[in-house]
């Protein structure tokens, strides 16, 4: 066993996470602010007017990096809440716990942004296609995976449960991805594609990958924080916890 | 100014452009306070449950 795989599995007993997460927050919060105030410049200050969308595509900045975001955060809770359920470890659990939050927080995003772009360009707020069907059913998969978790007592019996849920959820996020490929809906296909050239100007893209790299930062930071919180909750009863009560007096 | 009040009126899009931004920047404001507050909350809680443990010994 070499010293790095030791040093994972260090970090996987709370009590050694709970003090390197509190270390890192503060790097990631700095980041985020500093990513994401360059973002907002460039937004308004360095991307061009769009040819046929004038000012109103600037929404594009929010928009794609928080329904990146919700779709992200979705498939790595899964994954924690999966690691949790084969190995049994507490603190994936946890992970899984604190991203959810986070994840429907962005997916309101996604949805709310998207509904104040659709408005002057389709001219609705709201359609019933399948893109925007299928990032709903996520913020109720979001929501279903916390009030499930909150509705039963025992916390390893709420993992399981809030597990199966989110792992049978993933299946919605393929579908959410392609969407705008099988069906013929009103929401656009990708502008940006991995292997081909993307169809935006660069100081757009660069825009968009700079808020993006921005709410990443902010999500590590925010996420980081709160399990902070759900460790000293559920292991209130060890040893060190109470150390660090005492010391906080 | 004029430059200002144009800057503010997105080209006509103004409701929607700073109702996205703005709706986006309160929530992700409004969320690490959230947090900042449940990790007080949390603190006293376990704070008082010491003392009361302490006081019954």
């Amino acid at each position: 066993m070499n010293s790095r795989s030791f040093n994972l599995f260090k970090f996987s007993s709370p009590a050694n996470f709970y003090p390197l997460a509190g270390r890192l927050v503060p790097w990631f919060t700095g980041l985020a602010v500093i990513l994401i105030a360059v973002g907002l410049y460039m937004s308004f200050g360095v991307a061009p007017t769009d040819y046929k969308q004038g000012e109103g595509y600037r929404i594009i900045f929010v928009h794609v990096p928080a329904a990146w975001m919700s779709m992200f955060i979705y498939v790595v809770m899964a994954g924690w809440a999966g690691v949790g359920l084969i190995f049994n470890t507490r603190m994936s659990s946890m992970m899984a716990q604190a991203l959810a939050p986070t994840g429907a927080m962005f997916t309101f995003i996604a949805l709310w942004t998207g509904s104040f772009w659709g408005k002057p360009m389709w001219g609705t707020w709201w359609v019933w296609d399948a893109r925007l069907t299928s990032e709903l059913i996520l913020l109720f998969l979001y929501i279903g995976f916390m009030a499930l978790q909150a509705s039963i007592e025992d916390p390893r019996r709420a993992d399981r449960a809030g597990a199966i849920l989110a792992l049978v959820g993933v299946v919605n996020i393929p579908i959410i991805y392609f969407s705008v490929k099988w069906w013929n809906t009103l929401h656009q296909g990708a502008s940006i594609r991995i292997g081909q050239e993307s169809t935006m100007a660069v100081t757009m893209l660069w825009t968009l990958l700079i808020m993006a790299l921005g709410f990443w930062m902010y999500s590590i930071a925010v996420v980081l924080a709160r399990v902070r919180c759900i460790i000293l909750e559920r292991e209130r009863n060890a040893t060190w916890v109470a150390e660090l009560i005492k010391e906080a007096r | 100014m004029k430059g200002l009040s144009e800057f503010f009126y997105m080209g006509g899009y103004a409701l929607y452009v700073w109702g996205s931004f703005g709706v986006t920047a309160l929530l992700m404001a409004v969320e690490p306070i959230l947090v900042r507050n449940r990790r007080r909350a949390v603190y006293q809680r376990l704070a008082r449950i010491a003392r009361a443990e302490a006081s019954s010994k």
